[in-house]
């Protein structure tokens, strides 16, 4: 079965975030990463050819050519083969425009499954991965923590608000995976060393013209300034007092 | 002057809360942009009653005839909808569902897409909206381009209406899906979801074990409304469930009042709650950087105070 894997370079979690200019992250002294969901996108990506005994596994990222490098990571986890199809705007790229130049990698590609992480934890906005397979007219199970492969039908579990729903669709479909789908392996150091060695194909594609444009970008409003109530259980009465009387929560 | 569709959510035929609130930021969208008419659509059978679409904004509703969701039918029936009413936007609610249809129906009208919106401004003939990213450490304002501005209201940050309307009521054809919901299992406890509750009890490694718990289970039953969070540290020991989590990697939320028991306050668990209007901290280090967002701390053993905190709720609350 010919599997395909869509991954994204981001900020790592654990980034600072300063405004630079044009409304866009300041890169300055930032680490990069893959994106965490995506993980688990390869994590099962792999386990479905593995548990096949057949197929391949291709990893695709839209990003700038720094993305090799997750990409590197994706390989030594086992990936067969990845394509980067690179464009200097692609890091600041709207959900709209990445699933269009993604679907149009993904059309000629004719794979029967789609693994994507259920968000890029950059945007925040668990869209790609929908809008690439309506675009190719395929079904799509998003935010998946159980996933089954039952002949030609996919089977999936997601975690809904207050709920866990069971979802269905036919082959070809595509997956958004959340977290506790799996345990995403590590690369060993012979993945590494195969990886060098596995083909990682760079396109350039040109970009239409942005979905969606960003006029603006702040930090979070400030919290205004809290206080230290007290210490320890003899607290507790003016803490009440205050969520009661100041806050007006209670 | 725009008019609005919005994407409702309905589950067994119930609406969600999450879509009244999506219909009272359609209403005000559409008002600022010089008074469009708002358009609420069920993409499944439902029993929906006219006033209270009407009150949260509605001023028109569809029903349509599928008898279970289908992911990509409801996106489908959605873009259908949207072309025949001349919709210049269309709303859903941030949930699980809502974000799933919102790639969907913005790659079927051929626009761009903003998720999880928590705030709407009418510029220059153009929706301009106010969206968390990087997990809520920065936000950006976006305008779509394309015919269409296709758009996600994340909970707690717009209102119903609230006015005195009845919606006209209206039926439509569902279009078919591929992919079929076949089962929905009903979490037991009956405790809201932490990403919809106005109130939040979480917790962190200062509990000390999964089995102490139970003190901010307590809490969160003294507390009405209240659902249970956890930091991302107890989530990957096991002691909870990933539903649970809150942060980068985990849900992201703005109650009306955050209780954060023994987490220190990491600046992944901050991204995720750092909005919540009260924060109160308690955490045995005075030095832990949660205090400094927090709105009012306690210094002390999270296991010593939770009691205490959870009888003296208990009597506030009567």
């Amino acid at each position: 079965m010919k599997i395909c894997v869509c991954v994204k370079r981001v900020p790592a979690t654990t980034t600072r975030v300063v405004v630079g200019a044009d409304n866009q992250l300041d890169p300055t002294g930032v680490e990069f990463e893959l994106n965490p969901y995506d993980e688990f996108a390869v994590e099962q990506a792999l386990q479905v050819k593995e548990a096949g005994g057949e197929g391949s596994v291709t990893a695709i990222s839209f990003g700038a050519a720094d993305s090799k490098k997750e990409l590197q990571k994706v390989l030594a986890m086992g990936a067969d083969d990845a394509v980067l199809l690179t464009n200097d705007a692609a890091p600041h790229a709207d959900g709209a425009t990445t699933a269009k130049v993604l679907a149009d990698e993904l059309q000629a590609a004719g794979a029967q499954l789609i693994f994507f992480g259920k968000q890029a934890v950059d945007r925040d906005q668990h869209g790609v991965g929908p809008a690439v397979a309506t675009r190719l007219g395929m079904p799509c199970i998003t935010e998946v923590v159980k996933f089954e492969l039952q002949g030609d039908q996919v089977v999936c579990e997601r975690e809904i608000e207050g709920g866990r729903e069971t979802v269905t669709a036919p082959l070809p479909c595509a997956i958004t995976c959340q977290k506790g789908l799996n345990e995403p392996r590590f690369a060993s150091l012979k993945g590494i060393m195969a990886a060098k060695k596995k083909p990682l194909e760079m396109k350039d594609v040109s970009l239409e013209g942005a979905a969606v444009e960003v006029v603006g970008m702040a930090l979070p409003p400030e919290r205004p300034a809290g206080r230290i109530i007290g210490e320890g259980p003899d607290a507790v009465p003016a803490l009440i007092d205050a969520l009661r009387n100041e806050a007006k929560v209670l | 002057m725009t008019d609005i569709l919005v994407v409702l959510e309905t589950r067994e035929g119930a609406l969600r809360n999450a879509s009244l609130e999506a219909i009272g930021a359609a209403r005000a969208a559409a008002d600022a942009s010089g008074g469009g008419k708002v358009t609420a659509l069920a993409t499944e059978q439902a029993d929906l009653d006219a006033a209270v679409l009407g009150g949260a904004g509605a001023d028109a509703v569809l029903v349509a005839d599928a008898g279970a969701h289908s992911p990509d039918g409801a996106a489908a029936t959605a873009v259908r909808v949207a072309g025949e009413t001349g919709a210049g936007a269309v709303f859903v609610s941030a949930t699980v569902r809502g974000r799933d249809l919102l790639g969907r129906i913005a790659a079927g009208l051929d626009s761009g897409f903003a998720a999880d919106c928590t705030a709407i401004d009418f510029v220059d003939g153009g929706f301009v909206f106010t969206r968390p990213v990087y997990a809520g450490k920065a936000q950006i304002q976006v305008k779509v381009n394309g015919p269409v501005a296709v758009a996600s209201m994340r909970g707690n940050h717009f209102a119903p209406a609230g006015r005195e309307a009845s919606a006209e009521m209206g039926t439509t054809s569902a279009e078919a899906g591929k992919a079929q919901v076949t089962q929905i299992a009903g979490k037991s406890g009956g405790r809201p979801d932490v990403a919809e509750a106005a109130r939040v009890v979480s917790g962190g490694r200062g509990l000390g074990s999964a089995e102490n718990w139970h003190l901010l289970e307590s809490l969160a039953d003294a507390l009405p409304g209240a659902a249970l969070g956890a930091s991302r540290a107890v989530v990957d020991s096991g002691w909870r469930p990933h539903s649970e989590q809150v942060g980068q990697t985990g849900k992201t939320v703005s109650p009306e009042l955050y209780i954060a028991a023994g987490i220190s306050g990491a600046i992944q668990h901050l991204a995720g709650m750092s909005s919540s209007k009260v924060i109160v901290a308690i955490n045995k280090d005075g030095e832990a950087p949660i205090f400094q967002h927090a709105t009012y701390g306690i210094v002390g053993d999270v296991n010593e105070i939770l009691p205490v905190l959870t009888e003296a709720v208990k009597a506030a609350v009567e």
